[in-house]
């Protein structure tokens, strides 16, 4: 019973999200007894209880390729864009987003078969993807990353049961494992990188909890899938993970031993607009 | 030993390393890239739609742009006629559209897919769904349509819901007496599929298909300019 608790615990982060993670597929792919859905749609757009709401990125590309706006549509962005505006963006990515299931079970894998192969790519390379995907969508007229984009195309056709789909989700889970380290989400998909950019000022971080918890062992940024963002906390530089980048998955509260980080919503005006506070030395 | 002297060498020339690494890598940017544009000019919406798309879509071109591929109208067909189209579909990926012969538009009056459309690439000023355009029939086998051979099959008459205005049957006279011939008015077919659907044959003497495939364009293809 005690073990149980412990790894429930030492997991806390992880299962939460899964649990999230999995309630969202279900609402968009298990049929309710009085018929329909619990979300109607895709995380293109999707309706959940009469309220829609739409993917900002994709909106984007619509606007792009010189789309008319629609009303619905529009309201919908803007709950979205709100949303992770507030909170940090790529919380899409760790809680929201299907093909973080297939990338994480890649890394875990690449953790036990222990795989030491990356080849290195630019963090800019998915920012340069999301330019093209933008600038091509205004030079075709279609929504160009919509032609490719496993999220949506998990949901059009995995759930349908489409060769299509598993090819490209095995080609990004098979990328993960022997290529690069959390190569798709953390290198190429520009929907991560959208939300990046969006979340910039987001509120709900993490925190180093008090001075001197932190041991400066490092165990979080080496679990983390974006370790750069953490470098500045551990090395006592801040006391926020500030950086975009941040898909607050919590694998760092997760991983830390001595509780020296927590996941914290401050709308205090602290430190975001003032640059990375420096924790006093005491 | 061989090997050692090759690690050596590799060693020795540390600044060679990186050089080719940076082409390999440049390379498989470039590759990634072409691959990735080239396919969305390829996937670039042709002047006319070769599916069939739901009531009140807008321009081909333009429901190209102003559709996000999110199904919501799929989802409001209760009659379930609505795909959205994958790789290996005619459509541009993601896009809805239904086939006719496999299982034609209802022509809901209420028309629920309109009303489903977020963006507005089903258009919200389409109220009366006689006034749908998503294509329109057109009697391709006048030598296979039982009618054309003197029967009195007229199948794809009957089952059409706007039956008299769309389609009816004209006579025509010809050697082997006078013929019922299944006609359709272009200004009032919506283009739903129904005829297509019903049709006796194995495959279809009537076709519904976008309007442009189905009546042509007017206006001279340049070689006809010279
Ligand atoms: S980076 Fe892209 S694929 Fe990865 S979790 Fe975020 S949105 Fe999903
Ligand atoms: S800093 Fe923590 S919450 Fe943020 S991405 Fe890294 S591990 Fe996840
Ligand atoms: S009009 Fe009715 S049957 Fe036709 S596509 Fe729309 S919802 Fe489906
Ligand atoms: S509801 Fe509208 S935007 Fe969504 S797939 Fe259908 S036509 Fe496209
Ligand atoms: S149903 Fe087919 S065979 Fe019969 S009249 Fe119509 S087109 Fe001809």
């Amino acid at each position: 019973m005690r073990r149980l608790q412990a790894v429930l615990y030492r997991n806390r982060w992880l299962f939460s999200r899964r649990i999230v993670q999995l309630l969202i597929i279900a609402a968009f792919a298990v049929e309710l007894a009085a018929g329909g859905y619990f979300a109607q749609g895709n995380l293109s757009s999707s309706v959940w209880f009469g309220i829609g709401l739409t993917d900002p990125y994709i909106w984007l590309q619509s606007l792009f390729a010189g789309a008319p706006l629609g009303k619905a549509a529009l309201i919908g962005v803007v709950i979205v864009a709100v949303f992770y505006l507030l909170l940090g963006g790529r919380i899409y990515c760790s809680w929201v987003c299907p093909i973080n299931l297939v990338t994480d079970l890649s890394y875990w894998l690449r953790q036990k078969l222990n795989i030491k192969s990356n080849y290195t790519l630019s963090k800019n390379l998915r920012v340069a993807i999301l330019v093209l995907s933008l600038l091509l969508s205004l030079l075709s007229g279609t929504l160009a990353w919509e032609t490719i984009n496993p999220i949506t195309l998990f949901q059009r056709e995995l759930m349908w049961g489409s060769v299509a789909g598993a090819t490209v989700l095995a080609s990004i889970f098979l990328f993960d494992i022997f290529v690069t380290r959390r190569g798709w989400c953390s290198h190429i998909c520009p929907v991560g990188a959208f939300y990046s950019e969006l979340g910039r000022v987001g509120r709900l971080r993490v925190k180093a909890t008090q001075a001197g918890a932190c041991h400066g062992c490092a165990e979080c940024i080496k679990v983390c899938p974006e370790p750069h963002v953490l470098a500045p906390v551990v090395s006592k530089k801040a006391t926020y993970v500030t950086h975009g980048d941040c898909t607050r998955c919590g694998a760092c509260l997760d991983q830390c031993s001595t509780g020296a980080l927590a996941m914290n919503l401050s709308f205090k005006k602290t430190s975001a607009f003032k640059g990375i506070p420096v924790v006093s030395s005491d | 030993m061989a090997d050692k002297t090759f690690v050596a060498a590799e060693i020795a020339e540390p600044e060679r390393r990186k050089v080719f690494r940076k082409i390999f890598r440049q390379l498989g940017a470039a590759t990634v890239i072409t691959m990735f544009g080239k396919a969305v000019l390829d996937s670039r919406p042709a002047r006319a739609a070769s599916v069939l798309r739901p009531p009140g879509a807008l321009p081909e071109p333009e429901f190209n742009a102003a559709c996000i591929r999110c199904g919501l109208c799929v989802e409001a067909c209760p009659y379930d006629i609505l795909h959205l189209a994958s790789w290996s579909d005619p459509a541009p990926t993601g896009t809805p559209y239904f086939v006719g012969r496999r299982d034609p538009c209802r022509m809901c009056p209420d028309i629920p897919c309109a009303r489903a459309c977020p963006t507005g690439a089903l258009s919200p000023l389409l109220t009366d769904i006689k006034k749908a355009d998503m294509g329109v029939a057109v009697l391709v086998g006048h030598e296979t349509c039982l009618n054309y051979k003197g029967l009195t099959c007229s199948i794809c008459v009957r089952v059409c819901p706007i039956i008299g205005e769309a389609i009816s049957l004209k006579s025509i006279k010809n050697e082997r007496g006078v013929l019922q011939i299944p006609t359709v008015d272009s200004s009032k077919c919506t283009g739903c599929g129904t005829c297509e659907k019903h049709c006796v044959l194995s495959e279809a003497a009537i076709r519904v298909l976008p309007r442009e495939l189905g009546l042509g364009v007017e206006g001279a293809q340049s070689v006809g300019r010279w």
